[in-house]
């Protein structure tokens, strides 16, 4: 796989599958046990990872929090909590912030450092409904304004942006991959989903050639157990592609 | 005035104290507590071999230290203890040889409590310049990492991702905990410099906005601690180091008090500026 700048690419797929990893191998912070994985030469990222932990021990503002990685400017932060709608916060400690206004000032962290490759891991948990919606947008706008690589990962299987360029589907391995945009625009799919696809939502629809067992084995469809040997080999075919350049 | 075994003690404390202060935040909000504590126990190993080595002290913990430090950092990739489990092997395992090299050595007489508890009312003149010239580069040093370590103190995949190369600002700040430790040793003992660098800096949380405030308050409340300290080890003739450590104490005990007067004041503020924002609403 590859993210291209001003590509959206989003991984989506069950508890464990290896979504987050593969976003921290992308950004160099893991390195892969198999496969390989390359950035283009001093690449400025941003990352809002999963989980990100400030205790009561650490005197932290929101302001001071945004220059965490990098110094800005006074503009430049109000800019940045404006856009995700939390100006207001900006003296706030950290560690009284709510879940949601916690999602949407490590975005505005993200954003602050005009980054070249964006990655966020879940980065509208806890958020309320309607914030999630102008969140989405609001990536969007920063993929056109700073033409830069976004790697998101959703962890819900069927709620995917509709700006989204390609959507991989991950259990262990890259289990199918396509782009949202034609499923969208196929008729049964307006049929079906029109309504919320309009809304800046839309489906991805899933068509595995494969299910996987309980213990994460493949199997492929209308095929019987005794092929696994032949879909352990296409596991590591898979992994073997982790490539990122943006 | 640096005649005078009072002040130089004074100022042999003050300048630990003032090191002590934001080191101690780091280790605070990194949860290092018992990893000082280690480090401090092998210092004693330091001792014993450069008695044995006839090294100069200070230079010789400095290095069991970060031996004992980097070997952790070791043991932490590799075995299947958990890390509390192996800084305890550690600290008791360094403190256990330590003393029995020291035990071998019979045509050395040393005084153990003076490693132990510290001596800081016998600190000379060339302590104080290794202390000052030993703390203020551990200061450069911090600062030169500062806001890189703070990055990799919050999340450390965040600061990977970002590159603020974490594993390099690491690797620095154990250096400079095992240089403060060196430097200090001498002054509050090796058992208790654990207790310089953790409580100004556990008193210094309640007052404090942003990390570098809190830097600079837990360096004044060890400074405090220190001068409060000695002043009531000679008023009442008890040990010095000690009576540093229960000054400190007697800080942070205060500063957990809660304080109904300054939070009405506070309560009081808000509810005023709240009304007037209706006021003008309306």
């Amino acid at each position: 796989m590859t993210v291209e700048p001003g590509e959206i690419v989003t991984l989506i797929g069950p508890n464990g599958s290896g979504k987050s990893t593969t976003a921290k191998m992308a950004l160099g912070v893991l390195d892969p046990d198999e496969g390989m994985a390359s950035q283009k030469s001093n690449l400025r990222a941003s990352y809002v990872p999963q989980r990100l932990e400030v205790n009561w021990t650490l005197p932290i503002t929101v302001t001071r929090f945004l220059e965490l990685t990098n110094r800005a400017t006074q503009k430049q932060m109000q800019d940045a909590l404006e856009a995700t709608e939390t100006s207001h916060l900006s003296g706030a400690q950290m560690s009284k912030l709510s879940g949601g206004e916690h999602q949407r000032v490590l975005l505005a962290r993200a954003i602050l450092r005009a980054p070249e490759f964006l990655v966020l891991d879940e980065p509208v948990q806890g958020v309320d409904f309607n914030g999630e919606i102008a969140l989405y947008r609001l990536i969007e706008n920063i993929r056109n304004k700073l033409n830069c690589g976004v790697l998101l990962i959703s962890h819900d299987l069927h709620v995917v942006m509709s700006t989204t360029d390609r959507v991989l589907c991950l259990n262990g391995h890259i289990c199918c991959s396509g782009s949202p945009a034609n499923v969208a625009s196929s008729d049964e799919f307006r049929s079906l989903f029109g309504e919320r696809a309009a809304s800046g939502l839309a489906l991805y629809e899933h068509r595995h050639d494969h299910e996987h067992m309980p213990d994460g084995t493949l199997v492929e469809n209308g095929a019987g157990p005794n092929n696994s040997g032949e879909d352990a080999n296409s596991i590591r075919k898979a992994e073997n592609g982790v490539e990122i350049n943006a | 005035m640096l005649e005078d075994f009072f002040f130089r003690a004074l100022l042999g404390g003050i300048g630990v104290a003032i090191v002590a202060g934001p080191v101690g935040c780091f280790i605070i909000w990194r949860r290092l507590a018992y990893f000082g504590d280690t480090l401090s126990h092998s210092a004693l190993l330091g001792v014993a071999m450069a008695l044995l080595l006839e090294l100069n002290i200070t230079l010789s913990v400095f290095f069991i230290s970060l031996i004992v430090s980097l070997l952790l950092l070791l043991l932490q990739k590799r075995a299947s203890l958990s890390s509390d489990a192996l800084l305890g092997l550690l600290a008791h395992a360094t403190l256990a040889v330590g003393l029995v090299v020291l035990a071998f050595m019979t045509w050395v007489r040393v005084d153990l409590m003076g490693f132990l508890f510290g001596d800081i009312l016998a600190v000379t003149t060339n302590d104080l310049a290794v202390i000052w010239l030993g703390g203020l580069a551990v200061l450069i040093g911090l600062s030169f990492i500062w806001r890189r370590l703070f990055a990799a103190t919050v999340n450390y995949e965040l600061a990977k991702a970002e590159g603020a190369k974490p594993d390099f600002t690491n690797i620095v700040f154990m250096v400079l905990v095992a240089a403060v430790i060196a430097v200090s040793m001498k002054l509050v003992g090796v058992l208790l410099i654990t207790a310089l660098l953790i409580i100004p800096a556990a008193t210094a949380r309640r007052f404090a906005k942003s990390p570098e405030h809190m830097a600079v308050i837990a360096a004044v409340i060890g400074a405090l601690s220190v001068f409060v300290g000695l002043n009531g080890s000679l008023q009442w003739d008890t040990p010095a180091g000690p009576s540093i450590v229960v000054a400190a104490l007697a800080g942070f005990i205060i500063s957990v008090l809660p304080m109904p007067k300054l939070m009405a004041k506070n309560d009081a503020r808000t509810s005023d500026l709240k009304r007037n924002f209706e006021e003008v609403g309306e």
